[in-house]
C-alpha cells in the first residue's frame, strides 16, 4: 500500500499484473534510496582504512587480507605474525594529533597536524568575523527594514554568491583581494591568510543571510505587535524580540556556515599558499586541511606511500569536524526551537 | 528583562518587588526622555543593516567586475576550439590558438555522464522515500543521512572516489570515475529536490488512478512521475550546475589538469565519449592557470572562468525556463 492512497485500497482488484513486478520495482527503488546510506558507509570505511594505514604498517584491508592469508597457509602461528607486523606502528597517534610539525612528503618527514589545524582554524575564525556579523545584520535588514519587492530582488542576487563555484573564489583573491592588502601592507606575499579568510567569508554570507533570514521570517507577526504595543521602537523589536525569537535558526545557520568554511578547499587552496605554519599574521602563508589534501592530489604520490596514506588520516580529521559540526546545528534547531502556531 | 535583573541585584533576595524599578519612579517616565537617543540609535542600526547587505551586493559586483576586466580581449573563438599551451604567445589573437576545448568538451561529457546516473539514483531514492516507503525509523534514518552527506565537503567525497571507483573497482583515473564521484556529491540536494517536486503532486490525482485499479507502479508511472517532471528536472539541472564547478573531487580523482585532446574516440567513423579514458575539466583547468606564475596567465584563467560561467548561466537559466514553463498551472 502506498503512502498516498488512503482509504479502502482497491488497487490490486481485478488487475492482471504479476504482483511481483510491484514487489521489484519497489526493490529498484529502495536500491536507489540504499546507495546513500552505503555512501556514508563507504566514506567512514574509506577514511578509517586509509587511516589505519597511515597509523600502523598496514590498512585495514591489508591486515585483514594479510591474517586471513596466514591463517589459511600457515595457521594461526603465521596469522599472529602478520597481524603483529601489520600493526605495528607508523606514525604515533600522539605524534599526528599534538605534534607541531607536518611534512609527510619531503625529508625529514615529520607527521604533526597541529599547523594544518592552525591554518584551518585561521581561516574559519576570519571568515566567521566577516560573516556572521555581516550576514545577521543583512538577515535582520531584510526580514525587518526592506520592502518586499526590494527583498524579492535582493535575495536571490546575495544566493548567486553561493552558486560561484569556489576556484572562481580563489582566482578573485589572487587577482583583487591579495594586490588591495599589498597595498595597504606591501611586505604580504602572493599568498596569504587574510585574503582566503576574506573570500571565505564573503562566500559564506548568503548562507548565513538566507537561513537566518527564513528563521527571523517564521517569527509571527504578533510578538513584534506586542511588543510595539508597550512602546518599543522598531530597533527594540528587531533586536530584543526577533533575534532572540529566531535564534534556533540564527545559530543553526552560524554553524553551518563555519562547517563549510573549514571544507572549503579551492578559494583557500589558491588564496593562503601551501606552507603549514603556526603563526598569528594573517599576512603569512599558511596551508589549511584541505589545501594540503589538493597539494597531494596534484602531486605525483605513488599509492601506498606515506604520502598519500597521509591523505586519509587528514580526510578523517576534516570529516569528523565537519560531521560534528553538523549534528550540533542539527541538535540547536531541535533544541532552541520556538514552536509557534 | 534586562532592568529587572538588575533590579533584584539591587534588593537582595527580594523576589517580591520584580518589576519594580531601582529609581522607585514610574516605569513610563523615562521612556519619554530616551526617544530621541532609541530613535537615533534605530536610525544609525538600519544604517548598518543596510550597509551589511550592501557589502555581499559590493562582492558580487566586484567579483564578476574583476572577471570580465581581467579577461577582456581574452575569450576569442580560437580559445574555444583550441587545446591549452604552456606558451602564453599561443593565447594571444593571431598567434597559433590555444585555449580551453578540451576541458570544455570534458567537462560537458561529465555533467551529462553525471546527469544521467543522478536522474535514475536520485529520482528512485525520491520515489522510494515519498511514494513507497511508509512512515518508519528506517525512513528517518535515510532522510537524516541525506541530511548529514550535504554538509559532508566535496574533498572528501574526492577521497571516496578516489579509494572506491579508482582504485578498489578499478576505472582509473577515467571520465567515468569522475562522474560517479560527483553523482554521490550531489546526490542528496538532488533527492531532497526531488521529493520537493512530488510532494507538490496533489494526493487526489493518485486516489483517482488508484480509483480507476491502477497499482502503485502505475500510478508512479503514469500520474505522479509526468505531474512532478517539470519539478524533478528544474531541481536536477541546478544541483548539476553545482557540479560543473566542483573541483576537489576531481582533483582527488586524478583528472588531469591539462589534457591537449578531448576525452572522445572515434569509433567507426562516430565521436563518443572515452569512459575509461583520462580527462580534463573546465575547473581544473582553470585552476592549473591560476598556479602560473607568469602574471598573463591571469587573463587567461579569467577567460577560462567567463566560459565556465557562462555555461552555468546558461545551465540556470534552462533550469528557470523550464520552472516558469510549467508553474502556471
Amino acid at each position: 500500500m502506498s503512502g498516498a492512497g488512503g482509504g479502502v485500497d482497491l488497487s490490486r482488484a481485478g488487475s492482471n499484473i504479476p504482483a511481483g513486478r510491484n514487489l521489484a520495482v519497489r526493490a529498484v527503488f529502495f536500491t536507489c534510496a540504499l546507495i546513500t546510506v552505503l555512501t556514508t558507509f563507504g566514506i567512514i570505511v574509506v577514511l578509517v582504512d586509509g587511516a589505519l594505514g597511515f597509523f600502523r604498517e598496514e590498512t585495514l584491508f591489508g591486515l585483514l587480507s594479510g591474517v586471513l592469508g596466514g591463517l589459511l597457509s600457515g595457521g594461526p602461528a603465521e596469522a599472529w605474525a602478520a597481524a603483529r607486523s601489520g600493526l605495528g606502528v607508523q606514525v604515533t597517534v600522539r605524534e599526528f594529533l599534538f605534534g607541531t610539525d607536518w611534512s609527510p612528503i619531503i625529508r625529514p618527514r615529520s607527521y604533526g597536524v597541529i599547523p594544518l589545524l592552525w591554518g584551518t582554524m585561521i581561516i574559519v575564525v576570519g571568515s566567521a568575523l566577516i560573516a556572521l556579523p555581516i550576514g545577521t545584520a543583512t538577515a535582520i535588514y531584510l526580514s525587518e527594514y526592506a520592502d518586499r519587492r526590494v527583498r524579492n530582488v535582493i535575495k536571490p542576487t546575495l544566493e548567486v554568491l553561493a552558486g560561484i563555484p569556489t576556484i572562481v573564489y580563489g582566482f578573485f583573491a589572487l587577482s583583487f583581494i591579495t594586490p588591495i592588502i599589498q597595498r595597504f601592507f606591501p611586505e604580504t606575499g602572493t599568498f596569504n591568510a587574510a585574503a582566503g579568510a576574506i573570500v571565505v567569508g564573503i562566500m559564506i554570507i548568503p548562507m548565513v543571510s538566507s537561513l537566518s533570514e527564513d528563521a527571523m521570517s517564521a517569527v509571527p507577526d504578533d510578538l513584534r505587535n506586542a511588543a510595539y504595543g508597550l512602546g518599543a521602537t522598531k530597533f527594540e523589536v528587531s533586536t530584543d524580540v526577533v533575534v532572540p525569537a529566531s535564534l534556533s535558526g540564527v545559530l543553526a545557520s552560524y554553524i553551518l556556515a563555519i562547517s563549510r568554511a573549514i571544507g572549503e578547499t579551492m578559494a583557500v587552496t589558491l588564496a593562503v599558499g601551501m606552507q603549514p605554519n603556526i603563526t598569528f599574521n594573517p599576512l603569512e602563508p599558511i596551508q589549511t586541511m584541505t589545501a594540503y589534501m589538493v597539494q597531494v592530489g596534484i602531486s605525483d604520490v605513488s599509492v601506498g606511500s606515506i604520502g598519500y596514506q597521509s591523505l586519509f588520516a587528514v580526510g578523517l580529521v576534516l570529516f569528523v569536524m565537519t560531521l560534528v559540526m553538523n549534528l550540533l546545528s542539527l541538535w540547536v534547531k531541535s533544541r532552541y526551537r520556538e514552536a509557534y502556531r | 528583562m534586562t532592568g529587572s535583573e538588575r533590579d533584584g541585584r539591587g534588593s537582595d533576595g527580594g523576589g517580591e518587588d520584580e518589576g519594580v524599578r531601582a529609581d522607585g519612579g514610574d516605569p513610563f517616565a523615562s521612556v519619554g526622555g530616551n526617544i530621541e537617543r532609541k530613535q537615533r540609535l534605530g536610525r544609525v542600526f538600519v544604517g548598518i543593516c543596510f550597509a551589511s547587505t550592501l557589502v555581499g551586493i559590493v562582492a558580487l559586483v566586484a567579483l564578476i567586475g574583476d572577471v570580465l576586466y581581467e579577461a577582456w580581449g581574452w575569450v576569442t573563438l580560437d580559445f574555444l576550439t583550441y587545446p591549452p599551451s604552456r606558451f602564453i604567445e599561443n593565447y594571444y589573437p593571431g598567434g597559433r590558438g590555444a585555449g580551453i576545448y578540451p576541458a570544455l568538451v570534458g567537462s560537458i561529457l561529465l555533467i551529462a555522464l553525471t546527469a544521467v546516473f543522478t536522474m535514475f539514483i536520485g529520482v528512485g531514492a525520491a520515489i522510494y522515500l515519498e511514494e513507497y516507503a511508509a512512515e518508519s525509523r528506517l525512513k528517518s534514518f535515510i532522510e537524516a543521512n541525506i541530511a548529514n552527506l550535504a554538509g559532508v565537503p566535496s574533498i572528501v567525497y574526492g577521497l571516496l572516489g578516489l579509494a572506491v571507483f579508482v582504485r578498489a573497482v578499478g576505472f582509473g583515473e577515467s571520465l567515468l570515475a569522475g562522474a560517479l564521484t560527483l553523482t554521490l556529491l550531489i546526490l542528496p540536494i538532488v533527492i531532497v529536490s526531488a521529493q520537493e517536486a512530488l510532494r507538490a503532486v496533489p494526493d487526489s490525482q493518485r486516489e483517482a488512478a488508484y480509483g480507476v485499479g491502477a497499482t502503485d507502479w502505475e500510478v508512479v508511472r503514469d500520474v505522479v512521475l509526468p505531474a512532478a517532471l517539470p519539478g524533478i528536472m528544474t531541481g536536477t539541472i541546478l544541483s548539476l550546475s553545482r557540479a560543473i564547478g566542483e573541483t576537489a573531487p576531481l582533483i582527488m580523482v586524478g583528472a588531469a589538469t591539462s589534457m591537449f585532446v578531448a576525452p572522445v574516440r572515434e569509433v567507426g567513423g562516430v565521436p563518443v565519449p572515452d569512459l575509461f579514458g583520462s580527462f580534463a575539466a573546465m575547473p581544473m583547468q582553470i585552476f592549473d592557470w591560476a598556479r602560473l606564475p607568469e602574471a598573463e596567465f591571469q587573463h587567461v584563467a579569467a577567460a577560462g572562468i567567463v566560459v565556465l560561467l557562462t555555461v552555468l548561466l546558461l545551465m540556470n537559466v534552462t533550469a528557470i525556463l523550464i520552472r516558469n514553463k510549467y508553474e502556471t498551472r
